[in-house]
């Protein structure tokens, strides 16, 4: 593409980008208030490093779609930081604490000039994983009593959740309003978060949650005020303050501690975790890119740093990539980062403008926002997701957890480190295969002249310890090849390479390339091999079931017999290359379930798990699919229900095609694709009469394969009978088309 | 180009459970190059050893134009040393004693004092055997170095001299050669580029010193190339184990070797501290 091709597509991609920047703004907006406030710092703290963070990194980063602003990893190390540095002043912490952020920024910096991205594959998977809900539950614990109105409560995580039940208590012994009001607007805001997800009100979800708790927690103070004309019965320090004059009030960080231990402690952890929380973002929202652009992270570590220490230096938190922010940004339709530069643009604005509403904001409601962050990070289930995989993991999460939550982050992921390896030893009973091979190259790439394949063959052992190897020659494969890598004469693969394999084996398939992963046949039958090798590769055994059915499988599994048709309730990660559609773009495809296949292995129904965003924007969706395989080739296209809410928020890439002699048709569906004439010749009179008069389906078309979707959810046998008497019609009529033509 | 010569052939031996192998082995070789062998044991002579050996001698199916068996006292490896010089030897052969892990480090660590000293091209066994196993396929370095073209040209004498059918030249390019980072999918591009570009070059010039090599030396060999980037004399360790390959050619040691190399080993050092296939390291005489 040339320069002024890419000048114009980014000025006709700018009002969606500016559309999904004012989204994520609507996110950020509570989302920075409350990490400042559950760090201690003044409100406004968060909201400049969303600013400051989105034009920095907008404007020096290395990747398109992320958000930049303050995280939720930070908030355990900048509340200790801010309690602890200022003696309980806590001014003067916030003051101290400004200081180490710009240090830490510039220790960022440093990391991106010096190509110190991949310091975090030194981290194993699972004490990654156990760290993160450590953080939820620091996250969670405090703030579940101010979601209750509760602020005076104070201790470590595990005492504070042991004083849940004391702060119930005090509801219920003292109900009145001035108490029972704040801890209803609390509930009722986790409620909206918690329920968001399951509503599919397209009006609804226009709004993100966040912004929905925000605008009910206002909406309730403007009643009082307007309506019941009464004084707002909710007490002085759970309502929000802003400085007077945002921009005259800046505090300035103060560097006069700067060589104590504590200091420097505090400066190594905010920046250790905040290159980790980015990285890990950075590398999440790749994964969602519909363009499947890759990130240049040492660019976007240096952006990152640059945008922390300026920050800090005008009284923000640190800024890092967040993950949940970067996906409301992909699911608005944001394409590059002017998205970022307009979310910063709209907070500001939003300060500016709305000083008096954002005062309006009981804490209750951004602490369940909190709360609501804090319980996804230390979900259960991802204790179970990661005991499936191994006890030994769950042992190296377990540790990590604990240790982080008594003995603090750095302590916590060392331990976690420490255990991850020892683990590995006693596995392997052999200490020399670490300690002699661990610097050694042990991998071999090279690119084999008769096929033109990738050959990558890994030696020794491969592990979190050395992981940065493998990673650096995966990386110099271009996606959209064939590469085969080889473990045959490597003795021991650990869970965090499996598991980051796995993410090269997807982005790969993304672009149109494979990975095989070969020699690891041999590992389960030897004995010094541990069970987590086979269970980290997802295939069949990953996702065991019972062999209980459930009444709709029974139906199923009757039907396909009926039809003679070959029936399968298992779960599996053979995704059929869905990515190749359009739909899946944006979206991460998980597992597929419950799969008729007819008898000449052409049509495949099947239920499918996806995700579309990532964390707290991240909804899981499990709907029926169906999949045909043609016999002959026909035009690329979309159908679908035409929806106002189409044009804003997907596939507006194509522009919807109308038929003038049917208008009927063009106005009930959304017609699109690339080759626009081949499109038109393509929908004759018989074909559009078909369609009007059968049900909405949403229908696909990528030359040889069909994908056929109904709702958005589980289709029940009913519905899955007339999908299948749709199908079997759109075949016949179909194939009589290409008979003819 | 000069014609490398193996007709001179040296082992050194002691009575280990694998001496009968590699007396096997070392009678084979003078045979099919039709040179001299000479034995050398650096320790006591005494008529029961001089007995065994004998007997193991006589069992050989084959036996090369002269044999010469030297009895010396001292320091195994400056022994060893001087007697090659002594001798005019060409090829020094290092049989390992085949047991566990530890012994094929201490064979590595051995051969490296000696390799680093020898006047002459040296053959590490790995697996002596008393029937013999042909080989089946050679990897040679072909990397940028004034020693490859020698080695190239010696290893085809050598697969000459043994009816090697296969083979294989591996380039090895630094990576830092490369100059970029594969950061985003446009640095990957201009990676991918850049690699190919050099792979080209590197192809170009192995096939300069092909043309060099003696037609007969190249008749009914298959001959194929590969480039691989990545850490040198490493990554063609790795290869030459997974292409199943059962000799490995090898410059000898680069004139200059610091304390540095030492405490970081490169090059030949990863191959004798791993010693994936046989390994025959090739002395460029010219360069005395």
């Amino acid at each position: 593409m040339n320069r002024t091709n890419a000048f114009q597509s980014f000025v006709g991609d700018l009002p969606k980008n500016l559309f999904a920047g004012f989204v994520v703004s609507l996110v950020a907006l509570p989302l920075g208030l409350g990490l400042a406030i559950a760090s201690e710092a003044p409100p406004i703290a968060g909201v400049i490093a969303a600013v400051v963070g989105g034009v920095v990194a907008a404007l020096l980063g290395g990747s398109q779609l992320t958000i930049t602003g303050p995280g939720n990893g930070l908030v355990i190390v900048l509340l200790y930081a801010i309690a602890t540095l200022g003696d309980g002043d806590l001014y003067q912490g916030y003051l101290f604490t400004l200081a180490a952020i710009v240090v830490a920024g510039v220790l960022m910096f440093l990391f991106g000039v010096f190509r110190l991205g991949a310091l975090s594959e030194f981290f194993p998977s699972s004490a990654l994983q156990g760290m993160l809900a450590a953080i939820g539950i620091g996250i969670l614990a405090k703030q579940l009593h101010v979601m209750l109105g509760i602020t005076t409560v104070n201790g470590t995580p595990f005492e504070l959740l042991l004083k849940v039940p004391a702060s119930v208590q005090i509801l219920i012994d003292n109900p009145v309003i001035e108490l029972i009001l704040p801890a209803a607007l609390g509930l009722v805001s986790l409620l909206i978060l918690i329920y968001y997800g399951r509503l599919q009100y397209r009006v609804f979800q226009l709004i993100p949650a966040p912004m929905w708790v925000v605008i009910v927690a206002i909406g309730l103070n403007y009643y009082f005020e307007l309506i019941a004309k009464k004084a707002y019965p909710v007490a002085e320090n759970l309502m929000i303050r802003l400085p007077d004059n945002v921009i005259a009030n800046l505090p300035f960080p103060d560097f006069s501690i700067m060589t104590t231990g504590p200091f420097i402690g505090t400066v190594i952890s905010i920046t250790l975790i905040a290159s980790i929380e980015s990285l890990l973002s950075i590398k999440a929202v790749d994964k969602l890119d519909p363009q499947k652009r890759r990130s240049n992270v040492n660019k976007d570590l240096r952006a990152l740093g640059i945008a922390t220490s300026l920050s800090g230096l005008v009284g923000g938190l640190n800024v890092v990539t967040v993950i949940a922010r970067s996906s409301v940004n992909v699911n608005n339709g944001g394409s590059n980062r002017s998205s970022n530069f307009a979310h910063a643009l709209f907070l500001l604005a939003f300060i500016l403008l709305f000083q008096d509403q954002i005062q309006r904001i009981a804490l209750p409601a951004l602490a369940a926002i909190l709360v609501f962050t804090g319980y996804k990070l230390a979900a259960p289930e991802n204790l179970l997701r990661i005991l499936k995989i191994g006890k030994e993991q769950a042992a190296i999460f377990s540790i990590t957890l604990i240790i982080t939550l008594t003995n603090g982050l750095i302590t916590g992921i060392g331990m976690g480190i420490l255990s991850t390896f020892l683990i590995h030893v006693i596995i392997n009973k052999n200490l020399f295969l670490f300690t002699r091979n661990w610097l050694k190259p042990n991998v071999l790439m090279y690119r084999e002249e008769d096929s033109g394949n990738y050959y990558v063959s890994v030696k020794n052992f491969s592990s979190f310890l050395n992981f940065y190897k493998l990673k650096g020659k995966l990386d110099e494969i271009p996606e959209t090849e064939h590469a085969i890598v080889d473990f045959s004469l490597c003795e021991f693969v650990d869970h965090t390479v499996m598991e980051g394999l796995n993410d090269y084996r997807r982005s790969f398939s993304r672009k149109g390339g494979v990975i095989e992963i070969i020699g690891l046949d041999a590992h389960g039958t030897e004995t010094q091999h541990p069970f987590a090798i086979r269970k980290s590769i997802p295939s069949n055994d990953f996702f065991k079931l019972g062999s209980n059915l459930t009444k709709r499988q029974i139906s199923l599994q009757k039907l396909a017999k009926i039809l003679n048709w070959d029936y399968r309730s298992e779960l599996t990660s053979d995704t059929k290359e869905l990515e190749r559609f359009n739909y899946f773009e944006s979206k991460v495809v998980n597992y597929q379930y419950n799969e008729m296949i007819s008898a000449d292995g052409r049509i495949h129904l099947f239920d499918l798990s996806y995700s579309e965003g990532a964390f707290i924007a991240k909804e899981d969706i499990k709907a029926s699919f169906l999949l045909v395989e043609l016999e002959e080739a026909i035009p690329y296209f979309i159908l679908d229900r035409e929806n106002f809410f189409n044009t804003i928020n997907e596939q507006s890439s194509y522009k919807d095609i109308d038929f003038s002699n049917y208008p009927d048709f063009s106005k009930r569906f959304f017609l699109g694709g690339k080759e626009r004439e081949e499109i038109t010749a393509f929908f004759n009179q018989e074909l559009i009469f078909f369609f009007e008069s059968h049900n909405y389906f949403r229908i696909e078309s990528i030359g040889n394969s069909l994908l056929i979707k109904g709702k958005n959810r589980l289709s029940s046998i009913q519905e899955i009978k007339s999908l299948l008497a749709f199908t079997n019609e759109l075949i016949s009529i179909l194939k009589k088309k290409t008979n003819e033509g | 180009m000069k014609k490398a010569s193996f007709d001179n052939i040296l082992i050194g031996f002691a009575f280990s459970p694998n001496l009968k192998a590699n007396v096997f082995e070392a009678m084979r070789m003078a045979t099919f190059f039709g040179g001299n062998l000479f034995f050398l044991h650096v320790g006591e002579k005494t008529g029961a050893k001089e007995k065994t050996f004998g007997e193991i001698l006589n069992d050989s199916p084959v036996r090369p134009k002269e044999i010469k068996i030297l009895w010396e006292k001292g320091e195994p490896v400056t022994t060893i040393v001087s007697e090659c010089k002594k001798n005019n030897i060409d090829l020094l052969l290092l049989g390992a004693l085949q047991r566990e892990n530890m012994v094929k480090f201490y064979l590595g660590s051995i051969a490296r004092k000696i390799t680093r000293k020898a006047p002459c091209s040296v053959l590490l066994l790995i697996k002596p055997s008393i029937e013999r196993v042909a080989s089946q396929h050679m990897v040679v370095n072909a990397f940028e170095s004034p020693q490859t073209e020698v080695t190239i040209c010696a290893a085809f004498e050598f697969a000459h001299g043994l009816d090697i059918p296969r083979i294989t030249l591996v380039e090895e390019i630094n990576r830092a050669e490369v100059a970029i980072a594969a950061d985003d999918d446009r640095s990957l591009r201009k990676v991918t580029l850049r690699k190919e570009k050099l792979k080209r070059r590197e192809l170009s010039r192995v096939n300069d010193i092909l043309g060099r090599v003696p037609e007969d030396l190249k008749a009914n060999r298959k001959v194929a190339s590969q480039s691989i980037f990545g850490t040198r004399g490493y990554s063609i360790g790795h290869y030459a184990k997974v292409v199943r390959a059962d000799l490995l050619v090898m410059n000898a040691k680069e004139k200059h070797s610091s304390i540095w190399s030492r405490i970081f080993p490169k090059d030949l050092e990863h191959i004798l501290s791993e010693l994936p296939t046989d390994v025959l390291i090739i002395q460029n005489k010219s360069n005395e």
